[in-house]
């Protein structure tokens, strides 16, 4: 099979251009299908018959709590890929992509607090699903600190590299932990978060937005991509000539 | 659906919008900063260009 | 002469205990503070054993666990210092192995004398004696599963300036499954059920650390020590 494209790929000068022209094309459609799936969200889609309008915070909390996690695995798998083939950009990725996805976690905890306040009459619930995008946020916490921590860049990478992998490896076993713990004290309330039974003009906006805030990713991952290459690659001559244009 | 009606969110207002407005808040914060990383990382390699040729 | 892998191992295990008991204060300190802590909750709730009692599971779990982590950052310190570590990773001998080694001595000197002590300090919280060696059982699990992921954390900050602090937060959302099943366990022997379903998975989640973090271990010690 012939890897010259991906080798490219890797080299710094050919895909900082190629991030640069790509982020356009990540960026414009995230904006429109946002605009739509906020539109369709809150004015379009009919109010749940039993969460009434609070139900539509769905539409920002449950694509905020899909990304944190797409984007933790998108981390670990890009460190493992600088870890294992040594490919300097894949750990840029990695780096890039953490503050985004903690921040992801954050709004899911969030929006998430303020979905369960109307819900069951308290600004917080150890429910499984919230407890689990806690411990989420944490091991993004300790990545981005860890990375802060170590001087030497190389080795913050390898090493961040190791503790991501390490974490998405335990990612399933504290998702179930959590889970399991959640189970034995059910008690009378239930707490799962109560997706209302979706027709589909409930659930299109939903779909635009998870699609929209993707592609968002992608953009605002290029971007800071582009940054990180340039960080890295302090004195290299095609630098000179690219940022000359 | 008038536009009282539709800011009231069925009395939910309080925790809708503050939702909504977060997450729009966040999202627009992560293309700035990302954006600003981005360039201050051209400032500083071109600051450092630009001193190295004075240096010749 | 070659030193065969077991020897080199023994060698590992004898020298870190050896060099550990030398230092009393160093096996004694978390002790006193597992001691301590579980001291601080019936100042802190009520003396009435009675409720003492049904959080007795969680606050000895919860005590143990960051007492554990206490005696973590210096699982490596030492012989980083001194240049043992450099010694270990040129000496030919595969290096998970020695981690391993280096695991077992440090749960020896200090998830051990942990365990040793829980029954006493149950007592104190109105744990009944027949949930003691469930208690003990899953503290064994818990805290060998504790120095296998700490090790991880351990190798991963090592040298760095304010390394504990980074080593805890590191370490912490990985021993929060231990915790959970430890803690239930306990409270299960407590109320008088039978505690085989959480010590089962504990003693899965002990032998998966145990196998997989000798290698995550090695990987850091190298990646720190370069």
């Amino acid at each position: 099979m012939n890897w010259t494209w991906f080798h490219k790929l890797a080299s710094p000068p050919h895909f900082y251009r190629l991030a640069g022209r790509m982020t356009p094309w990540f960026g414009w459609p995230a904006f429109l299908l946002i605009v739509v799936g906020l539109y369709g969200g809150l004015v379009l889609a009919p109010p749940d018959y039993q969460q009434g309008d609070a139900f539509r915070i769905v539409y920002v909390h449950a694509p905020s709590a899909w990304m944190s996690m797409f984007i933790y695995a998108t981390m670990a798998v890009a460190a493992a890929i600088g870890l294992i083939w040594r490919i300097k950009l894949a750990h840029a990725v990695a780096a890039a992509a953490a503050p985004v996805g903690a921040w992801f976690a954050f709004a899911a905890l969030a929006t998430g607090s303020l979905w369960g306040k109307p819900m069951w009459g308290t600004w917080w619930v150890w429910d499984a699903r919230l407890t689990s995008e806690l411990i989420l946020l944490f091991l993004y916490l300790g990545f981005i600190a860890l990375r802060a921590s170590i001087d030497d860049r190389e080795r913050a990478d390898r090493a961040c590299a190791v503790l991501a992998i390490v974490g998405v490896i335990n990612l399933p076993i504290i998702h179930y932990s959590v889970y399991w713990w959640n189970t034995l004290h059910q008690g009378s309330t239930i707490t799962k978060f109560g997706k209302p039974s979706m027709p589909f003009d409930m659930l299109w906006p939903l779909l635009a937005m998870f699609l929209g805030f993707t592609l968002y990713f992608g953009a605002v991952l290029l971007t800071r991509l582009r940054g990180e290459v340039i960080r890295r690659e302090r004195d290299a001559s095609w630098l000179r000539e690219e940022l000359a244009r | 659906m008038n536009l009282a009606g539709f800011l009231a969110m069925g009395g939910y207002a309080v925790y809708v919008w503050p939702s909504f407005g977060l997450t729009l808040i966040l999202l627009i914060h992560n293309v700035r900063a990302a954006r600003r990383y981005h360039a201050s990382a051209r400032e500083q390699a071109l600051r450092r260009i630009d001193s190295s040729r004075k240096q010749v | 002469m070659q030193t065969s892998l077991t020897q080199a191992m023994a060698l590992v295990y004898r020298g870190d205990l050896v060099l550990a008991f030398r230092r009393w204060e160093q096996i004694a300190q978390p002790v006193v503070f597992f001691t301590m802590v579980t001291t601080l909750v019936p100042l802190a709730l009520s003396p009435e054993l009675g409720e003492l009692r049904e959080i007795a599971g969680g606050v000895l779990w919860i005590a143990a666990l960051l007492a554990a982590l206490l005696g973590l950052e210096f699982m490596y310190r030492a012989d980083h210092a001194d240049g043992t570590l450099e010694q270990m990773l040129l000496s030919g001998q595969p290096l998970a192995w020695l981690v391993l080694s280096k695991t077992a001595a440090h749960w020896t000197a200090s998830g051990l004398p942990l365990v040793l002590v829980s029954p006493l300090l149950a007592i104190s919280l109105g744990v009944p004696s027949d949930a003691l060696c469930v208690l003990m059982t899953s503290l064994a699990l818990g805290t060998g599963t504790l120095s296998a992921l700490g090790a991880i954390g351990a190798a991963l900050t090592l040298g760095l300036r304010r390394g504990s602090v980074l080593l805890s937060l590191l370490v912490l959302p990985l021993a929060m499954p231990a915790l959970i099943f430890g803690a239930r366990a306990v409270d299960m022997a407590i109320h008088g059920e039978v505690a085989r379903g959480p010590l089962l998975l504990l003693g899965a989640m002990f032998v998966l650390s145990l196998t997989l973090s000798p290698l995550a271990v090695s990987a850091a010690l190298r990646i720190s020590q370069e």
